[in-house]
């Protein structure tokens, strides 16, 4: 009997530690190609430069236009579905009832947006920009990133403000705190799930290529309006890859780098400034 | 005062309808309930309270798990408003203000009413700021009053001494023990007239209990205290009346020394000597 539990034990540990190699070794694998190969393609000028003339033949330039226009892209998606999702996450779970089945329509909801294919953010995107007369642009590329992180960041949040418990709501109103003031406290100990919320849709949003495709365009000029077309770092990876030069193959994984650098940074900073605010999490 | 003086300890032996005996102690100036009866979803938790809570002194509700004590606490800081499957029908005069009135203001009532939880439940703030909090919604906002405040209140719970180097630290590094009183300082920073305790010392260990219990001695003599408890001991220890519950209704109540002494219903003496609890 003992020996069987031992064994079962041993079973079980042996399976974690195995998916554990498994995962970490295909992540290297990924992260070792693109340093391996992207690195010595990556120069001041892939940082600095917009694309010259036969840039995607072998020519000098860089993808300055795409690193920009990613980075504008995301904070303008950013701004309009955090706007969004979480008045509506509070929402549900502070002013609906507990068993309300409206919540959990909404949620059932965004479960299955959550599925939906990225390019078919695209074309609903597309579609919405001619209804409104829209041309490829920095706006249609917002408004397509945003539809599609925002079922992100609404269930990852969702999932936070859930699993709080309820004696701090109730300690708060029971000190005659309104709900308005009551939701104030409790952001700050959400902060941390709503910081993990965000790195998971920004880190869904910058790297996808389908919904910007038809909504955000191409360009080699950095945008200067919202209603200019966007380059895009997928969109530049995807363009640089399918050039028959190999020299513009390696400066594909120089722009993977790129971008995978963007999204430590994002991730390491958004950590450091969540862990100063909720010091005091209880 | 002397409390005893004050109230004047009248047993009204009266039926209700399900021929219940209730004693009912008339004092002026406290809590009345009439003809309480709330509903979760379709259960029936509590049924027919009849009840007057003295003022200043310490009334013990008293039960077996699940007979209504708890839910019977926060009719009184209207805390059901928050559940919307909750449905009460009667009413709770506080000050003679019947509390579930259209037009009451229930921040008011939750102000009158500071309520002590079984888990301390400190905010995500410092341990200054947990004290100021209260003060600081209802208004408070010269920094001079709030220090004086925060200092006021941690020293009548006892804490000052023992965070006054650290107030700006986390109030979750506090004990358990410590983040009760703290808890207990904050309510009482919004300067209620009652304090509502629910099983406030069942985590509690039993040194930090009986500082709580002290605290609540010596809360008395400003305030109206009213706890929920399932320790028959404690309510011995520190309560001036009890009310017993069983099943959603009040069973018995009267002042301390009567109830265990000379215990009226048969279902109180079951209960008192161990026989279900």
């Amino acid at each position: 009997m003992i020996n069987i539990k031992k064994q079962e034990e041993v079973f079980f540990k042996v399976l974690m530690i195995m998916s554990l190699i498994i995962i970490m070794s295909i992540l290297f694998l990924i992260i070792g190609t693109i340093i391996y190969k992207g690195l010595p393609a990556l120069n001041w000028d892939m940082l600095s430069k917009l694309p010259g003339g036969g840039f995607y033949l072998g020519k000098e330039g860089g993808v300055l236009n795409a690193i920009v226009g990613s980075i504008y892209l995301i904070i303008g998606s950013l701004a309009i579905s955090l706007c969004l999702s979480v008045p509506l996450v509070l929402y549900i779970n502070f002013y609906l009832p507990k068993k309300s089945i409206f919540a959990s329509i909404i949620r059932f909801s965004f479960d299955i947006l959550f599925g939906v294919p990225s390019i078919v953010y695209g074309a609903f995107g597309f579609a919405l920009m001619i209804f409104l007369g829209i041309r490829a642009s920095l706006l249609g590329g917002i408004i397509a990133v945003a539809l599609l992180i925002m079922p992100i960041m609404m269930r990852s949040f969702d999932e936070v403000v859930r699993i709080l418990p309820r004696d701090l709501p109730d300690a708060l109103l029971s000190l005659g705190a309104t709900k308005f003031e009551m939701i104030k406290v409790i952001l700050r100990q959400v902060m941390p799930g709503l910081v993990t919320a965000i790195l998971l849709a920004v880190g869904r949003g910058i790297g996808d290529a389908a919904t910007v495709l038809f909504t955000a365009g191409y360009t080699d000029n950095i945008p200067t309006a919202l209603s200019q077309p966007a380059a895009t770092l997928p969109l530049s990876i995807f363009f640089q890859l399918g050039s028959p030069v190999e020299e513009v193959q390696n400066r594909a994984y120089a722009s993977a780098l790129i971008l995978t650098v963007l999204i430590l940074f994002l991730s390491l900073s958004a950590r450091y400034f969540s862990s100063r605010y909720s010091k005091n999490k209880i | 005062m002397n409390n005893l003086n004050v109230v004047s300890v009248r047993k009204n032996l009266q039926d209700d309808y399900n021929g219940t005996l209730l004693r009912k102690i008339a004092v002026s100036n406290a809590i009345s309930i009439k003809d309480l009866n709330v509903y979760i979803e379709d259960n029936h938790i509590l049924k027919d309270i009849n009840l007057t809570i003295p003022e200043k002194s310490i009334t013990c509700i008293i039960g077996p798990s699940g007979c209504g004590k708890s839910t019977l606490l926060k009719t009184l800081n209207r805390m059901h408003d928050e559940t919307p499957e909750v449905k009460i029908f009667g009413q709770v005069f506080v000050d003679d203000e019947n509390i579930y009135d259209q037009n009451v203001n229930v921040i008011d009532i939750r102000k009158k009413m500071g309520l002590l939880a079984q888990r301390p439940c400190p905010l995500p703030m410092s341990i200054f700021d947990n004290v100021a909090y209260g003060p600081r919604i209802h208004g408070l906002k010269k920094r001079k009053a709030i220090n004086q405040t925060v200092i006021q209140y941690l020293q009548y719970v006892g804490l000052w001494d023992e965070v006054r180097g650290r107030v700006r630290t986390s109030a979750s590094r506090l004990s358990i023990g410590q983040q009760q009183r703290l808890c207990l300082a904050r309510g009482l920073a919004i300067e209620p007239e009652y304090i509502l305790g629910d099983e406030a010392t069942s985590s509690l260990d039993p040194i930090s209990t009986r500082k709580i219990e002290e605290m609540f001695l010596k809360l008395k003599e400003k305030y109206t205290v009213i706890l929920v408890t399932h320790t028959l001991r404690q309510a011995k220890r520190i309560a001036d009346y009890i009310i017993f519950m069983y099943m959603g209704k009040v069973i018995e109540s009267g002042s301390t020394e009567e109830f265990f002494n000379n215990p009226v219903k048969q279902l109180t003496k079951d209960y008192l000597s161990g026989s279900f609890s």
